[in-house]
């Protein structure tokens, strides 16, 4: 019973969050925020079903299986961001209004950028 | 590391006489047969290396990591859902420690799933770590924060 409890709100919650990672793709105002949304929310969603699933099924392929999922996902969001944060940052994408540029960025870090 | 096979045989050999080759089994066996290596460890040689401080470490930075997803899931989950953008973004350029592309890596990807940051680019020396952070009023405030959080974890776990 409290199990049931416990894995029903994993999931539900595991669902929020996606919802949550793709809403903020949606109306977050510039990329780098955007990625926020996408690593953090949609990692912890896919972590949260995929404990759901490893205990309701329990039996151990599946439960490998679950882990993999995690730990790859793990590897592969933060490294996805990383890359689409770089793309977007050297080929000189608008930022935000507010966004506050550490001096030394651009030319540390090689971009193409002409906004100040 | 012979302490880690040591504690992997106790495992199997639990796992072996409980009749329960599982994965649960097995993980039931090896927090058991820990506890025991804990419990005799003034019997090895300098108390065993430094294996169960490093077991510890391990865990400790398993945990806060966990913790820290979800406490950043809520606030991008909170920003998101409220009408107003409150951020107050900016590029901040944080001098990493950390040595060796493992340690790099490590701590970069952790930094993405943490509160409020997200890194962005390491320069080709390893030395200094370009972050966005969703609140960049205090930048010194955030190098302090990854300096002794995320960083001194990942230093101390990988030592």
């Amino acid at each position: 019973m409290i199990l049931e409890l416990f894995l029903s709100a994993c999931v539900l919650l595991g669902g929020f969050f996606a919802f949550i990672a793709g809403l903020g793709v949606l109306r977050l105002p510039d990329v780098l925020i955007r990625m926020h949304a996408s690593t953090k929310a949609g990692t912890l969603a896919s972590g949260l079903v995929m404990l759901a699933v490893a205990v309701v099924f329990s039996d151990p392929p599946t439960i490998a299986l679950a882990v993999l999922i995690v730990v790859f996902l793990l590897l592969t969001a933060p490294v996805g961001a990383h890359m689409i944060g770089r793309a977007a940052f050297r080929s000189g994408v608008k930022l935000w209004d507010s966004t506050v540029v550490d001096p030394t960025a651009s030319t540390k870090l090689g971009a193409h950028r002409n906004d100040d | 590391m012979s302490l880690f096979l040591l504690n992997l045989l106790l495992a199997v050999a639990w796992a072996a006489l409980t009749g329960s080759f599982t994965l649960a089994g097995l993980a039931i066996g090896f927090l058991i047969g820990f506890g025991a290596l804990a419990l005799v460890s003034p019997l090895f040689e300098d108390r065993g290396g430094g294996y169960f401080l490093r077991v510890y470490r391990w865990v400790k930075l398993l945990l806060l990591f966990l913790w820290e997803l979800v406490v950043s899931s809520v606030s991008v989950a909170w920003d998101v859902l409220t009408p107003r953008h409150r951020a107050r973004p900016g590029i901040i350029a944080v001098p990493l420690k950390a040595e060796g592309e493992a340690e790099v890596l490590l701590v970069t990807n952790l930094i993405s799933l943490t509160p409020g940051t997200l890194s962005l680019d390491v320069t080709e020396d390893c030395r200094t770590l370009y972050v966005h952070a969703m609140f960049a009023d205090d930048p010194a405030a955030i190098r302090k924060q990854i300096e002794t959080g995320m960083e001194r974890w990942v230093r101390e776990a990988l030592a």
